[in-house]
């Protein structure tokens, strides 16, 4: 058998379900993260590539912060592309546009966008996505006390730059 | 510690619903190892599971409990990797819609006998070739499966068939005459011999 049965023992679900279950979580989290204009294209990459890696995931405990996870590397290329493709303006246009362009959803957000990348994606993730510090520190990869302090850290900036 | 910050970010994002997951993308980079779909028939809904070699699984929605056991059995069975991808599925939906309506009586999509093994694969080979509109015994497909005695065994192997109606296991009745027992219950083994010849017959 060519691929089917590459995976590692522990019993996953099919991925359908987790699609389904999974699917309006990780959308929210990448309209919050990237925006809406971006965030479809974000979706199909966290999919496809989780889809890719589902077969030799060795722990089923956790699978919407696996899934966060990946949603979280996709928006983080798509951050990275997005400044290489930036090119530099010789001249300044007559008359700047908006700083963000209006994508109809509340102007909170544009805030959250600007936050530093660490403090974003975990504001993001224990707002949109709703989840434990724990959970936060395991997708980011830090300590549950930076998770925490990340937060901490949106909030507080965020506070100084919006009107109470 | 929930402020109004807190509470306006929660609040802040429309709830538009998510778009479908590109299986084509998913196809071509030959990342879907068991697509499926669920088809209505005259039997009740079917689950409907092929791999990139063929139809691998024909359940009814009950067979296992319900259609999610099914496709729970198939990720641990074949791969994880299941995807509710209907347009892999076209050609089988349309031979059994005209299977039930009378305008087909052979299955010509490929077929993945992986979850089939020894005997029973030989025994559900041997059914496979049962014509259509006609009956065999369980002695008989255990003969042409290579062993005369083995009726009771290629029973338990037409019952666990994971193909039925394709591969028509409803074909093989018990050499007296009775109707012997069918996967999706007698029922249904009755409505699809009454499709091919005609239900009175074998009441």
């Amino acid at each position: 058998m060519p691929r089917g049965r590459v995976s590692s023992g522990v019993d996953l679900p099919p991925f359908q379900a987790l699609l389904d279950a999974q699917g309006p979580g990780v959308y929210r989290f990448l309209i919050a993260t990237v925006g809406p204009g971006d965030a479809e294209d974000c979706y199909q990459e966290t999919w496809l590539a989780a889809l890719r890696a589902y077969p030799r995931l060795r722990d089923a405990s956790n699978l919407r912060a696996w899934i966060l996870t990946v949603a979280q590397r996709k928006a983080i290329d798509h951050f990275r592309a997005r400044a290489r493709r930036a090119i530099p303006l010789a001249e300044l246009p007559e008359t700047p546009g908006p700083a963000v362009q209006d994508d109809g959803i509340p102007e909170i957000w544009t805030h959250v966008r600007a936050l530093p990348a660490k403090q974003r994606t975990a504001i993001t993730l224990r707002t949109v996505a709703d989840l434990a510090y724990a959970d936060i520190a395991r997708i980011m990869g830090t300590s549950e006390e930076a998770a925490r302090r990340n937060v901490h850290e949106a909030l507080k900036r965020l506070r100084t730059e919006l009107p109470a | 510690m929930t402020d109004a910050l807190e509470r306006a970010l929660r609040a802040a994002l429309p709830s538009d619903p998510a778009p479908p997951f590109d299986t084509e993308a998913a196809g071509a980079a030959s990342l879907i190892d068991v697509a499926y779909v669920e088809h209505a028939t005259p039997v009740g809904t079917l689950l409907l599971a092929a791999t990139p070699r063929g139809l691998v699984r024909v359940a009814y929605a009950d067979e296992d409990g319900s259609i999610e056991a099914s496709l729970s059995a198939l990720a641990r069975s074949v791969s994880p990797r299941v995807i509710a991808a209907p347009r892999r599925l076209d050609a089988a939906r349309r031979e059994l819609d005209e299977y039930f309506t009378g305008a087909r009586d052979r299955f010509e999509v490929p077929l993945d006998w992986r979850l089939t093994h020894g005997f029973g694969r030989r025994v559900l080979r041997s059914t496979a070739r049962i014509p259509y509109g006609s009956v065999s015994s369980y002695g008989q497909v255990a003969t042409a499966a290579g062993s005369p005695r083995g009726s009771r065994a290629a029973g338990n192997a037409l019952g666990a068939n994971p193909l039925p109606i394709v591969v028509p296991c409803h074909r093989v009745l018990h050499s007296g005459g009775g109707l012997g027992g069918y996967t999706g219950g007698v029922e249904r083994k009755l409505t699809l011999l009454a499709i091919e010849r005609g239900a009175e017959r074998y009441r």
